[in-house]
């Protein structure tokens, strides 16, 4: 093991940083999902590729400046989501939970399969935006600005959802959904708007995720999102699926296992993507209900 | 001046036939019993009634008022159906668990606010201010509930015949003129039960309500229904004013059985 100066660290708790709240943007839209639906949203990893896509022909293609391009992908993301929701789930309300498992990973490959016969499989440069991607030396750490606004775009955002979930209307009948379905339909409450709008929030933070990770890895391709898609998953699984602060602290310590196992063990690093699902196996040895879940405690 | 009535209401599951032609008819302002033996299709009817199920045949026709023209709302959606005005309870438990007794109650009162997802997000005070309100009602109903000192709790955490209680007050903060109760009695010790008695006649006045009930505890049934439905395999069997049903042999017979005679 090589000695490590104090300015790798600071440059890797950075790049860790950034990695895990990429991951944790992502990784809310599958526990939200999962505590509404109990489903395993695998679709996704597919609605964080398209909405790189949308980003990419709205730049390219519509020649709009950087910053409208992306609100469009964003918004056309969240629609994107409720679509799928409408289309594959929805149907599948009274069906038993399997189908809407394989339901979504129906619409998984369909979206993969989609983009190669749409964009084809050739890959694709992201647009660059020159704001984020400069690069800054602090205290001899070199970071491109896109890892200041990476944890500080997340923690906002994370911010305005759990205000959201915890405070509003629409929250309040997320929670109540999110117990007992029946129950909340017979409280007045819509069950599939309230479905609608979580599928809608998922996919739109998927998609300010998406678009940061194409700006800090500014690659396109068909399969992009599934890699990502199942360390999300992970990192959601981590936390404790269902629950949104677990979602975001499973994403963050995933980003510094990642970053950091490959600092201390250069050696490993080849074997960087295989540490996401090490850490999957422990957590459901150890802690299936992951960190911050909610004991499931069985009536008797 | 009927509040609820169903039509001919059926529901089959497959070659079951759960309910079977149920014709009944609440008025304004009534306490009216459902009863019957385990699996006669109370509970079924109920779900109908709330939309959780879709009649197979027949129709559930509602007027909040109780008025002359009455609308159907065979196959509306729950929660469509709860904001028109019925409200019900579960016959085991469903509070939301995990969520303090003023969440539940306040979540019912959910369809009441109006300011949506962007007046929440921008803070505009109308929005604080329906919120404030929101939960000022709230606790003031559940002060008339007498639950007012429990607000903060859990809910699974209360004594059981409090939980029944928040039940129905959480089904009052839907502003109901119908209130279905499936089995408030189950489980009950006696003194409860005989204030859940006393509590049903009271809410019923107070909030201008028209009540039906399942219940299997005859003493409750028989103190505080105005009029019965005796419903056996699906069949109403029998149906009329307590003293009636008492003394009725179909009845005797449904719920002690009849010698088979060879």
């Amino acid at each position: 093991m090589s000695a490590i100066t104090s300015d790798m660290l600071l440059q890797s708790l950075a790049n860790a940083i950034t990695l895990g709240s990429l991951y944790a943007l992502v990784a809310i839209g599958y526990t939200m999902v999962y505590g509404i639906l109990r489903l395993i949203n695998f679709a996704h990893g597919e609605i964080f590729m398209m909405s790189m896509y949308f980003a990419f022909y709205f730049v390219t293609a519509a020649m709009l400046p950087w910053y409208l391009a992306f609100l469009f992908a964003i918004a056309c993301t969240g629609i994107l989501g409720i679509i799928i929701e409408r289309a594959a789930y929805r149907p599948l309300r009274e069906a038993p939970r399997i189908s809407l498992l394989i339901s979504s990973i129906g619409v998984s490959y369909l979206l993969q399969n989609l983009a190669v016969v749409l964009f084809s499989g050739i890959q694709k440069q992201f647009p660059p935006v020159a704001m984020f991607q400069d690069v800054i030396t602090i205290a001899n750490v070199r970071i491109q600005k896109l890892s200041i606004y990476v944890p500080l775009i997340t923690a906002v955002l994370v911010i305005v959802l759990l205000y959201l979930v915890n405070k509003t209307k629409i929250g309040m009948a997320m929670r109540a959904s999110s117990k007992d379905f029946e129950t909340s339909r017979l409280m007045g409450i819509n069950v599939n708007r309230v479905i609608a709008v979580t599928f809608c929030i998922g996919s739109v933070l998927a998609a300010v995720g998406a678009i940061m990770w194409g700006l800090k890895y500014p690659k396109i391709e068909p399969y992009v999102g599934t890699l990502p898609g199942l360390k999300c998953f992970i990192a959601a699984v981590i936390g404790g699926i269902g629950n949104i602060k677990g979602a975001v602290i499973g994403a963050l310590l995933l980003g510094f296992i990642e970053i950091f196992i490959v600092l201390f063990f250069p050696a490993l690093s080849g074997y960087k993507d295989a540490f996401a699902f090490v850490a999957l196996i422990v957590i459901l040895l150890v802690r299936p209900s992951g960190l911050v879940g909610e004991k499931i405690a069985n009536k008797v | 001046m009927s509040v609820l009535t169903t039509k001919g209401a059926t529901m089959r599951f497959g070659g079951v036939v759960a309910v079977d032609d149920l014709n009944i008819e609440v008025e304004r302002g009534e306490i009216v019993a459902l009863i019957g033996p385990n699996g006669a299709g109370k509970t079924t009817a109920f779900n109908m009634i709330t939309g959780v199920y879709t009649p197979t045949e027949g129709d559930v026709l509602f007027n909040k008022d109780g008025g002359k023209d009455m609308r159907t709302i065979t196959g509306k959606r729950p929660d469509l159906i709860t904001k028109m005005g019925i409200a019900r309870t579960f016959q085991n438990i469903r509070l939301f668990g995990e969520m303090t007794v003023l969440d539940n109650v306040m979540i019912a009162q959910h369809l009441h606010i109006k300011s949506g997802l962007f007046g929440a997000v921008i803070g505009w005070p109308r929005y604080y201010k329906e919120e404030r309100r929101m939960k000022d009602g709230a606790l003031a109903l559940l002060e008339r509930v007498g639950l007012l000192e429990e607000a903060y709790e859990l809910s699974t955490s209360l004594p059981y015949g409090k939980q029944r209680r928040l039940e129905i007050a959480r089904a009052l903060a839907t502003e109901p003129s119908l209130l279905l109760l499936d089995e408030p009695a189950a489980g009950m010790n006696p003194t409860e039960t005989l204030e859940l008695t006393e509590f049903v006649r009271q809410i019923r006045d107070e909030f201008d309500l028209t009540v039906l009930l399942i219940e299997h505890h005859m003493q409750i049934v028989m103190d505080i229904s105005d009029r019965i439905y005796v419903l056996d395999f699906g069949k109403t069997i029998a149906r009329g004013t307590p003293e009636e049903i008492q003394n009725n042999e179909r009845v005797i017979e449904a719920y002690l059985g009849v010698a088979d005679v060879d």
